[in-house]
Parts: structure tokens; C-alpha cells; sequence
């Protein structure tokens, strides 16, 4: 199945960008908590996937780690109160995806005494059937906290081949964040313990930790905490090249096994699952403790803030209470930004929450983002193909949807595009290459949406039409039978006659019906 | 806080449109002096002609197609275009030269295609060619190098000749022009003489063309900053060359009497030139990188195809725009492998 351990030889991926790394200057001080926010705003969905129901109402006291919503299955993932107190409304309010737009939250207001539910820890997790582990990692409400926020469990069980390895992605490429490596820093205990939790539960023989060769302390420590947390020799710490993405998960999966996710697979056909460190202490947490992910490390950083520095956030913690934990901003901020400066998204208000894929805040003033010509026409230099990692050819994308041609652009594997802007930071024409992308492909998902709808509306017609066809052929046929004995000499009394004898049989015997 | 609501990536891009093609002049200011100093001080007129003509060509066309003057003027390509097409002028063509090649380059080839990414054909390459194809005459009267003229024009001498269209009193082209390296070897080779022989001529220098071969050397030497700065890719200008020596190789051990060496043919006229600067223009080239490659292949073999057979000594402009019309074919067939399929 496997020839080679993965991580064993590090392969190389196309494309790519070197960047200036910026995560430093956040990692100078040590995890602190911000002050309690007045009010804390969970969004009801803190994942990919449907929402689950909703189990308290306004005005009900909840305890920490008390659920608050309710997962029917592994795509739906449970909020859960991040302190004691009150739920003071259920109301929409500012998140973070749509881009300025609103969604049901739950606005919780702390009571101060941070008084814990009962929290249900699993005994002897080494021995623990696989199955209990993935109930209890979904429980707790775990999503992938790299970022995606893909419900976790649904990443350990589901209908595929036998996972070999589990990969924990400690390699955060872009530039300013650092929260995974100030976690690996302070818990890197949790992490190994997270793994081989994690790795139990998926059935996998391997945990290989990837960490970029620019950090020099994280190496350390999770080698110490190896020793300590690792008996059975599990898990291995691979460092790889810092080249921006290497940290998405197809680019990782390329590097450590030189295979390639399909395009319409997942890396489990590949034997293998790809989950964050923090993710893994997430588990960890969630298993050994049985507390349940109600906060998380993140980065506030940027030029435009005072202190940058990782602070340790219950969810839903606004983010103006954060960057006043930042020491406040600096210079005319003119851009919020959840996660890093290639692929993060902007921030309409400072009200936002923080949730649980928030990695990273980072603050840009208006010099940082000014940019020294308007957007130029394609001069075809190629810098987008040669920075590609998914092989795409960029300028042609462009120039297919910029004409209006999605199919063409469909075509040219438009949906493989990571979305990393690496064609976008080359361009010396300034196109806004991944908002043409993002256009692209919501137009080519409206039209599939549409196309599907549309076809299934043909169906439904055509349908009815048979039926009503079909109807009439046999009311036709019907007549014509009726016609028939009429003229065959059959006349309407005896007809009549034979009613009556068909009844008195009908009656006399019920049940041969059989409608009874 | 008024905060924006921008796509990512959130950083400005890493480099301007004006910031390559700045590059690109500066990468040709080796060459531009080594020209000055084995010619005299024309190729510094017909740069600052070209030029002129180029941007007011340019400011022209783009107010009759309503486009924004300032960062279009501003972005250096048509400059890049203008002294391309100049550094292959000789030095003391007349100015309706440029002119003409200008309008063809400029009006024809870039604003009437759509303007600054539009165009089919690289810009320079049709000026030159609808000049050499209307103007043989002039396009002949080269200047002898530095170590063979009797002195070369003055600068006053120089402006007369260009702007006049005929040589001051005092000189005259008998003794002034010399027919160029390549010039010679096909007048020679159709003479049947031998290509050593032909070589004893003193235009010849070491390798290529007295004066000529040193003129290469810069091109190189600012072609090879471009790639480091990685401003042009190595493809186009490698494949090329590499397929000059694969092919002439060969060809030049079998009979060493009737066909040129390697060396001969790469620094003698524009070959250098092309493989660093002409044949790496984006717009009309290739993207992909292996399409560059077959890109610079193709104009290599053409070049050599034109020198060899052609009615030109030099076929570099004309294999330009023949590759020129297969790139986009040729990008279409080298697509990249997506990741995943």
C-alpha cells in the first residue's frame, strides 16, 4: 500500500511563494486571557454543515461547557457555553463568513462565577473502543481549528478504506499567524496525547507531526514531550520547508507522501487524515478532561495593532475585545483580517466573535495595503502559472471568466483552485485574481444549483404529463370498451343486471376485497 | 473604524507592470554603451526617436480608444518596445524609419489588438520587419566598428545624417559602411567561397562579428540579471540557444568549410538579443513553462532556417512572429497537469 513511511522522504510541491514570515513578533510574550467580555456571541454554526437544534432559550442559566445546541449526526457539530451565566437573547448578529453579513447567535452574558457543568472524561482512553473516542471527540464539539472548520468527527469515521496515518498539520505557512506554533511551544504534551487519541480512534499505525524548519523551539519541546507521552515510539515530528501553502493539506499530503488527494477523493482514499495540532489538544481535551472546545489560541497581530501577541479566547469573544488585549491599535487601521494576509478573510466590524476556526487577527494599517498602481490588463508574464501549486494556469482562468466563459473555466479545473492567492501576490498587473476565482465558481455552483433544479422540474413535468396521458389513454380505452358492449348487442339492462349480481357477490363473500 | 472589505490576499502584489519593464531597460544599458562605443552615438538618436514617436503614438491611440492616459503612458512598455526596435536600426537611419516602424509597432501591432496585453505579435518584431521589408536600402547602410572605420560620425555629424536623410558633405558611405558579419557570409557562401576564407575578412572578430560579439556579451550579461531577478523566465533563452548549438554543431564538424560555427552564428546579429529579450515578451509568447521551452526552440530552428535559406542574412524578427502566432496553440497543448487529475 505504502512503500516508504510518509514523512520518511519530503517531496516538493509546484509552485509556491517564499514569504517574509512575521510570526515572532507575536510570540515574544506568553499566552495570556483577555478580561471577560461583557457578552459573549456564539454562532450557532461554528462548522461546515448544517445547524443542530437549539436547546436552551432566552433567558436560561447555563453552566461552562454546557451544550447548547444539539448534533444529530457527525456533520452537525454542538455549541457549547463557554462560561457560566445567563443567555441573555438569541439574535442575528455580525459574523465573519458571509462577508459582512449577519447570523443566529447565541449572546451569552457571564455571570462571573465560571462554574463548570459536569464534565465526563473517558477512563483509560488507551483501551478505549475507537467508537466511543469518535462519541466523545463529537460531543465535545470539535472542528477543524486550522481554519476550515470541518466537523471532526466526520473526518474519522466514514466510508473508506483502513487510514494508516494520521498527519497533524503543525505547519501554519502564512505569514503573522502563530497560534499553532505557540501551542506546540506550551502544550506540546497535549498534542502528542491529542494524536494518539485521535490516532486510535481512526485506527491508524502512524502520527507524523509536521512543523516548519523555522521554528526552532517547537522542535524541542515536542521531542521532550515525546519521550515522555509517546512509549510505544507512534508518533514521528517531520520538519518541513517553510514555502507557502505547504501547510494546506493537499500541498502537506504532496510533500510527506508525494501523492496526490484526487481531485474528487479525499486523503483518506489515500490512507491518510490530515488534522491540526490544535485540533489534536482539542481531542486531547475532550477525552482525557472531558471538556468540551469552548476556547482556543489566537494570534492578534499585524503592523496596526499595539502588542501583537497570542492570547488564549473563550468562543465568541468579540474581536474588539481582543485587539483592546493587544494593547490596542496603532496607526489608521484600515483592515481586519480572520486568519493570515494570503487567504484570510476581512472583518466588516470589530464586533465579530471569535469561533472555532479562528486562527489569527491581523490588523493592517493603510500603507500596508496600498498598492502603487490601478489594476493593469494580463501581460501574460506567466508568474501565476510558475507560482500555481495546484498546476492551474491562472492568466487563462482570468481570461475565460473575465469573457464570461465558465464552462471554459470549469473546464481548466477552475474548482481545484485553493483559493491561496499566490498567482494574486505575483501579479504585477494587481489583477484580484482570487475574487475572480471566488465569482467563478459561485456562478458555476449557482448554475449546477439551477441546472439541478431545473432538471428535476423537466422531471416532475414530464411526469405528469405521462400521467395525464396515461389517464386518458385508459378513460379512452374505458370507452371504447363500454362502446363496444354496447353495440355487441349486450343492452343496458342486462348490463344493470350484472351490476346487481356483482354486488350481491361482493357482499356475500367481504373479503375478497381484501381491503378489509 | 471604517474598515475595508477587500479579497484576500491582503498585501500588495509583489511587483508592478512599470517595475518589469524598468527592469528590462536597465538590463539593456550594457549593450546600449558597448553599441555607442563600437558605433558612435546614433543608436542614442534612434532610441530617443523611437521613443518619442512610440509614447505620442501611444497618448494619441488611447485617447481615440477613450482608455486612461496616465497609467498606461506610465508603464514603461511602450518605451521597452521603442528601444528594442532602435538597438536593431542602424545607427544612422533617417527618422521617418522609426517613425514608420513606430506606427506599425505601436498604432498596428498593440493599440489597434486591444492595447498593452492584447497584442498578437510582439510589438518591436513588427516594426522591424515592416521597416526592413519598406526600407532595404537603409536598412543595409551599416557602420563599420570602432577598429576598421576611417572615424566615425560625430555627434552634429551623426543628427545631420538622421535628420537630413543624407550623409554630411564630408562623408561618404563607401567608406563609413561595411557589410555585417552575417551580410558577408551569405553573399560569401552564395559566392561558394569558404567559410574560413570568408572569416579572414576583418569584420570578423574572435567569435561572431568585430565589435558585434562584445555587444552579444552584454545582452547576455543584462539577459542573465533579467533571470535572476526573475523578470524573464531561463526557458526561452536557454532552449534557444542550447537548440543553436544542437543544430549547428553537427552541421558546422560535417563541413566546417560551407557552414558557420556555433559560436559564429550566436554572436553574430540579433540571436543574443532575441533569446534574452525579444523571444521573452510575454504578451506574444508562452506561458507554461514547457511552452516556452518548445517557444524558443521553435525560433532557434526558424532563425537558423532563414540565415541559411532565407532572402535575409538575419531571420530572428520574422522567427518571432512566425512563433508568435503558434503560442497560444502551443499553451493550449502544454497544459499543466492539474493537481489531483
Amino acid at each position: 500500500m505504502h512503500d516508504l513511511e510518509v514523512g520518511e522522504h519530503l517531496y516538493r510541491f509546484p509552485g509556491g511563494l517564499k514569504l517574509r514570515h512575521y510570526k515572532q513578533i507575536a510570540c515574544r510574550d506568553p499566552l495570556a486571557r483577555p478580561d471577560m467580555p461583557e457578552a459573549l456571541y456564539l454562532p450557532l454554526q461554528q462548522h461546515q454543515g448544517p445547524v443542530g437544534e437549539v436547546l436552551v432559550a432566552q433567558g436560561d442559566r447555563v453552566l461552562k461547557g454546557q451544550p447548547l445546541s444539539h448534533a444529530r449526526n457527525d456533520r452537525e457539530v454542538p455549541v457549547h457555553a463557554p462560561t457560566s451565566g445567563t443567555i441573555a437573547a438569541i439574535k442575528s448578529w455580525p459574523v465573519s463568513w458571509p462577508p459582512d453579513s449577519e447570523a443566529e447567535c447565541l449572546v451569552l452574558q457571564p455571570d462571573g462565577a465560571d462554574a463548570w457543568f459536569e464534565t465526563k472524561a473517558l477512563d483509560d482512553w488507551r483501551n478505549a473502543d475507537p467508537a466511543d473516542l469518535v462519541e466523545h471527540i463529537r460531543a465535545a464539539g470539535l472542528a477543524g481549528l486550522g481554519g476550515a472548520m470541518f466537523p471532526t468527527a466526520a473526518k474519522l469515521r466514514g466510508d473508506w478504506q483502513q487510514v494508516h496515518t494520521l498527519i497533524l498539520n503543525g505547519s501554519e505557512c502564512e505569514p503573522y499567524i502563530s497560534c499553532d506554533e505557540m501551542l506546540m511551544r506550551e502544550r506540546p504534551g497535549a498534542i502528542i496525547e491529542g494524536g494518539l487519541i485521535l490516532a486510535r480512534a481512526l485506527g491508524a499505525e502512524r502520527v507524523v507531526i509536521a512543523i516548519e524548519d523555522q521554528m526552532g523551539a517547537v522542535d524541542k519541546s515536542l521531542t521532550r514531550a515525546l519521550a515522555e507521552h509517546d512509549p510505544d515510539d507512534v508518533c514521528r515530528i517531520v520538519e518541513v520547508t517553510t514555502i507557502y501553502p505547504e501547510g494546506g493539506e493537499k500541498q502537506l499530503i504532496q510533500v510527506l507522501t508525494g501523492s496526490e488527494v484526487p481531485h474528487d477523493g479525499l486523503p483518506q482514499d489515500l490512507g491518510l487524515a490530515c488534522l491540526n495540532v490544535g485540533t489534536a489538544a482539542a481531542a486531547r481535551d475532550a477525552v482525557i478532561e472531558g471538556k468540551p472546545l469552548i476556547e482556543r489560541i489566537v494570534t492578534v497581530s499585524g503592523p496596526g495593532v499595539q502588542h501583537p501577541r497570542n492570547l488564549v479566547a473563550l468562543l465568541g469573544t468579540p474581536v474588539g475585545d481582543l485587539l483592546v488585549a493587544a494593547g490596542g491599535l496603532a496607526g489608521d487601521v484600515e483592515r481586519l483580517v480572520l486568519g493570515g494576509p494570503m487567504s484570510g478573510l476581512p472583518l466588516a466590524s470589530n464586533r465579530i466573535p471569535i469561533a472555532k476556526g479562528s486562527n489569527c487577527i491581523l490588523v493592517l494599517r493603510r500603507q500596508d495595503t496600498r498598492r502603487e498602481q490601478p489594476v493593469m490588463p494580463c501581460i501574460n508574464c506567466g508568474e501565476c502559472v510558475r507560482v500555481c501549486p495546484a498546476s492551474l494556469l491562472p492568466q487563462e482562468l482570468h481570461k475565460y471568466l473575465k469573457a464570461g466563459n465558465y464552462d471554459e473555466a470549469d473546464s481548466l479545473d477552475l474548482f481545484d483552485c485553493i483559493e491561496c492567492g499566490c498567482c494574486a501576490h505575483v501579479c504585477p498587473s494587481h489583477i484580484p485574481l482570487v475574487d475572480w476565482y471566488r465569482h467563478g465558481k459561485g456562478v458555476l455552483r449557482e448554475r449546477g444549483v439551477e441546472d439541478a433544479r431545473a432538471r428535476k422540474a423537466r422531471q416532475r413535468f414530464e411526469a405528469r404529463e405521462k400521467r395525464i396521458k396515461e389517464e386518458k389513454e385508459q378513460r379512452r380505452r374505458k370507452r371504447e370498451q363500454r362502446e363496444r358492449k354496447l353495440k355487441s348487442g349486450g343492452d343496458a339492462r342486462s348490463e344493470v343486471q350484472a351490476a346487481i349480481e356483482r354486488a350481491r357477490a361482493g357482499s356475500a363473500s367481504p373479503d375478497e376485497d381484501g381491503d378489509r | 473604524m471604517k474598515l475595508t472589505l477587500a479579497g484576500a490576499p491582503h498585501l500588495p502584489p509583489i511587483s508592478t507592470v512599470s517595475g518589469i519593464m524598468k527592469q528590462v531597460l536597465y538590463a539593456l544599458i550594457p549593450a546600449i554603451a558597448a553599441h555607442v562605443w563600437f558605433f558612435g552615438p546614433g543608436i542614442l538618436f534612434q532610441i530617443a526617436l523611437a521613443v518619442a514617436f512610440a509614447l505620442a503614438l501611444e497618448a494619441v491611440m488611447l485617447k481615440l480608444r477613450e482608455r486612461p492616459l496616465k497609467p498606461f503612458l506610465s508603464d514603461y512598455s511602450a518605451v521597452v518596445t521603442a528601444v528594442l526596435f532602435a538597438l536593431c536600426m542602424p545607427p544612422l537611419a533617417p527618422w521617418w524609419i522609426a517613425l514608420t516602424g513606430m506606427l506599425f509597432a505601436i498604432v498596428v501591432a498593440k493599440q489597434l489588438y486591444g492595447g498593452l496585453g492584447h497584442n498578437l505579435f510582439n510589438p518591436a518584431m513588427v516594426g522591424f520587419a515592416v521597416v526592413i521589408v519598406a526600407f532595404p536600402l537603409d536598412l543595409s547602410q551599416w557602420l563599420a566598428p570602432r577598429q576598421l572605420s576611417p572615424g566615425l560620425p560625430g555627434l552634429w555629424q551623426t543628427a545631420q545624417a538622421i535628420f537630413t536623410g543624407s550623409l554630411p558633405g564630408a562623408l561618404s558611405w563607401d567608406t563609413l559602411s561595411q557589410a555585417t558579419p552575417l551580410d558577408a557570409l551569405k553573399t560569401g557562401v552564395a559566392e561558394n567561397r569558404l567559410v574560413t576564407e570568408i572569416r579572414d575578412a576583418p569584420i570578423f572578430g574572435d567569435f561572431g562579428g568585430l565589435g558585434w560579439e562584445w555587444i552579444a556579451n552584454f545582452y547576455a550579461l543584462g539577459g542573465l540579471w533579467l533571470v535572476w531577478r526573475r523578470v524573464i523566465s531561463w526557458h526561452v533563452p536557454v532552449a534557444l540557444l542550447t537548440t543553436v548549438v544542437v543544430i549547428t554543431v553537427p552541421m558546422w564538424l560535417m563541413g566546417p568549410d560551407i557552414n558557420p560555427s556555433p559560436l559564429q552564428h550566436i554572436f553574430s546579429g540579433a540571436l543574443v538579443m532575441a533569446a534574452f529579450f525579444i523571444a521573452t515578451d510575454p504578451v506574444s509568447g508562452c506561458s507554461t513553462m514547457k511552452g516556452r521551452l518548445i517557444f524558443g526552440v521553435g525560433v532557434a530552428i526558424l532563425t537558423l532556417a532563414i540565415r541559411r535559406f532565407g532572402g535575409y542574412p538575419d531571420g530572428v524578427a520574422f522567427a518571432v512572429l512566425l512563433m508568435n502566432m503558434a503560442a497560444p496553440l502551443i499553451d493550449r497543448l502544454t497544459r499543466p497537469r492539474t493537481y489531483g487529475h
